[in-house]
């Protein structure tokens, strides 16, 4: 019965009664032949040497993804990793500030010199180059030492490890083994995490692991959490152990973080985004020795360039803001008060004040230049003190401000839950194609932030 | 099967050899399009930013390459695309990454297909070879990370490997752009014609090349200009459901529309990966 005209429908009718006619066992016969050949060929093709080597790779697994030591050793590494970052920033850190406030100094004085007005050099020098001078400063030393060891991880396979030890959590969360490599790729970059789960591919899954990318602090955020984590924990402690202290504070967070993300797929999964997990086989891949190289160029040009530069682009912008905010008068008081004294109710009520919100609000477009904001507005930008060290900002705070250890605590949280940067909801945009679900990607970590916050300043009042 | 005679100590008398220039994304019109395919994690990245000068991000991990990514060199005062695939480990199932590839094969119509393969793991790695050789004629094998092998105490035969296959099989490390002046060259002369490429296609039960003997002819008929009408047969005796679908639709003509229409946006692309 072979018809004149093919058309699809023919096509498939006839392929469907000639499959009837072969058996159903065809694609298990293919793949049988498709193995047995490649089999063939491969045994023709490589002989193993009589030299074979200790077999490392396997050696090493058995430990780094064990049920016992798995986990233990992966917090182990993360802490060393953040104890080599607190430690290493801190001097560069500080003499980078130093050079930017001599410049800063010469320019203002050199601007006068030549007789020009006041408010000129007062927005270029005080507004906008200071918010460059912080930004670079707090931000350039910690993710110079960060990127390097984090892709030095990633280039020697330890990720999918990292992965393999998670799975259980995220699996019993309703969400995606896979889940965990992207929320790696978050620590670097929450935009990068969320393009990173294009490796997920059920959409469900997917989507849940783009929801839940922002309670993984980013590298714009860990300069905040480590200054924050060096001035508070740090300072409570013996000098020797400062440091330890920091690292492990930051560490917390951090859980606190992958708690967050694991309790948000949880309630995602029971509500809107209900379904099982689904399994998916995970390759182990051989370590390798990472070059070095490669190495430098992807965490310094690829990495820290990108985000530095992205940071020094609204930094500009938002030193500027702060300026025109400060230096503008409504009935004696400044802009930047008033907004800041707006704010301060609801900034009590979680723990921490007004200008920390506004702070934030001038921050969406990148979460990098909250502590310079902040410093900024502190300090009134009319004022030529110059804060270089950890000790000065921490005697600004704590003697000038009123900052408590809860002060602290809930801007690390807040800095850990609050919404996701613009660049990183412009992404879920791009991902998802989805007003709503950016909305609530937006929204979701707001509304755990303020409900953390509030509570935590709540018990801890309550107490102290 | 002929190969080119080029070995390792031959490059820099090759001709090609002072002539490889990378072009980035920076291509217009190109003479040629290569595809790059290849199981997860085979440095199959690695050998693309060889190749193009480009940038893509190279991790550890398995599935890092989320988009496809394209970029171009120059060989001999021709211009290539190449154009890199999501690592796949086989074509048969209905994944995203694995219908980009195959589609991609069957409709985007390259004039020589890569298979990066990973000398530790030829076996598995074989799989894809096998699949993407029942789809297109003119494939070059590029037995990636000799150097892991070498470690391994593992000794490739490549020539027995190319012997087997059909297809010209080279050695390659890409980390250290060992053997890619070879690749390239290779790749060349399969395109030219200077190596002829004859593909095993190990044969299937009677019964089972019976009805593809059958349904090739009414196939080409429903959708002409189809390239492999003998790959979409065996794929309707699979049942399966996207192919069946495409058909129906007349989706496979719209698929070659699709593939052959010019790329842009790579540049973005490609900043985008190297945020990561």
């Amino acid at each position: 019965m072979t018809p004149k005209v093919a058309d699809p429908q023919t096509v498939l009718l006839r392929a469907d009664t000639l499959r009837r006619e072969i058996g159903d066992d065809f694609r298990d016969r293919i793949v049988f032949s498709l193995y047995a050949d490649a089999q063939r060929i491969a045994d023709r093709s490589v002989h193993v040497g009589a030299k074979r080597g200790w077999d490392w790779d396997q050696k090493i697994d058995r430990i780094v993804t064990s049920p016992v030591l798995g986990l233990p050793i992966m917090l182990g590494i993360l802490a060393l990793i953040f104890w080599i970052t607190i430690v290493g920033a801190n001097v560069p850190s500080q003499m980078l500030a130093e050079s930017f406030f001599v410049i800063e100094g010469a320019a203002v004085a050199l601007f006068t010199d030549w007789g020009v007005p006041g408010w000129i050099t007062g927005f270029i020098w005080n507004g906008v180059f200071r918010g460059l001078a912080w930004v670079v400063s707090v931000m350039l030393p910690p993710m110079a030492i960060f990127f390097p060891m984090f892709t030095i991880l990633e280039d020697l396979g330890y990720l999918p490890r990292v992965a393999f030890n998670l799975d259980w959590l995220f699996r019993r969360s309703g969400a995606h083994g896979k889940q965990a490599l992207t929320m790696a790729m978050g620590f670097g970059c929450n935009a990068a995490g969320v393009t990173a789960t294009r490796v997920i591919d059920s959409p469900r899954e997917r989507l849940i692991a783009i929801l839940t990318n922002n309670f993984v602090p980013c590298n714009g955020r860990f300069p905040t959490l480590i200054m924050l984590a060096t001035i508070f924990v740090g300072a409570a402690f013996p000098p020797a152990f400062a440091s330890l202290a920091a690292a492990g504070a930051v560490v917390g967070v951090v859980l606190i973080g992958v708690g967050f993300t694991l309790l948000a797929s949880w309630l995602l999964t029971r509500t809107v985004l209900q379904g099982a997990a689904s399994a998916f086989t995970l390759e182990l891949p051989p370590y390798r020795r990472p070059s070095m190289l490669r190495i430098l160029y992807t965490s310094l040009i690829d990495r820290t360039i990108f985000v530095l530069w992205r940071a020094i682009l609204t930094a500009a912008p938002a030193g500027a803001v702060i300026w025109i905010l400060a230096n503008i008068d409504v009935a004696g008081v400044s802009l930047a008060q008033r907004s800041a004294d707006f704010l301060e109710p609801l900034g009590f009520a979680i723990g921490l004040d007004g200008v920390i919100l506004l702070a934030y609000v001038i921050a969406i477009p990148a979460n990098e230049i909250v502590v310079p904001t902040m410093l900024m507005v502190y300090m009134g930008v009319g004022s030529m003190s110059d804060v270089t060290s950890y000790d000065e900002i921490r005697t600004l705070l704590i003697d000038d401000q009123g900052w408590t250890m809860l002060t602290a605590v809930n801007l690390m949280l807040f800095s850990l839950l609050h919404n996701p940067c613009a660049t990183t909801i412009i992404t879920i945009w791009k991902e998802t194609r989805s007003a709503k679900w950016t909305t609530i990607g937006s929204l979701m970590p707001l509304v755990f932030a303020f409900a953390v916050t509030f509570a935590v300043a709540t018990i801890w009042r309550l107490f102290a | 099967m002929t190969t080119s005679a080029t070995t390792q100590s031959g490059c820099e008398t090759c001709p090609a050899h002072a002539q490889l220039a990378q072009m980035g994304v920076s291509l217009g019109k190109y003479d040629h399009l290569v595809a790059l395919a290849g199981n997860p994690n085979t440095g199959k990245s690695s050998v693309f930013n060889a190749l193009t000068g480009l940038r893509q991000h190279v991790g550890n991990w398995t599935g890092k390459t989320v988009m496809r990514a394209e970029g171009g060199y120059t060989l001999q005062n021709l211009r290539y695309k190449l154009v890199d695939l999501p690592g796949t480990y086989s074509l048969l199932s209905a994944s995203e990454d694995e219908e980009i590839s195959r589609n991609f094969l069957l409709f985007g119509r390259p004039d020589c297909t890569v298979v990066v393969v990973d000398a530790t793991a030829l076996e598995r790695n074989l799989n894809l070879v096998l699949q993407v050789l029942e789809i297109t004629d003119r494939v070059v094998v590029c037995v990636n990370l000799m150097d892991e092998a070498r470690r391994k105490g593992l000794e490739v035969d490549v020539r027995s490997l190319s012997r087997d296959l059909g297809v010209p099989a080279v050695p390659t490390v890409a980390r250290t752009k060992e053997g890619l002046q070879n690749l390239v060259q290779t790749v060349a002369d399969v395109i030219s014609g200077a190596v002829t490429t004859k593909p095993v296609r190990p044969p299937h039960p009677p019964e089972l090349e019976r009805a593809v003997d059958e349904l090739v002819p009414l196939i080409e008929q429903s959708a002409p200009g189809l390239p492999n009408a003998r790959w979409v047969a065996l794929r309707l005796l699979d049942g399966d459901h996207k192919v069946r679908q495409a058909l129906l639709s007349g989706e496979l003509s719209d698929l070659e529309l699709q593939q052959s229409a010019p790329v842009e946006e790579m540049s973005s692309v490609v900043a985008l990966q190297g945020r990561q």
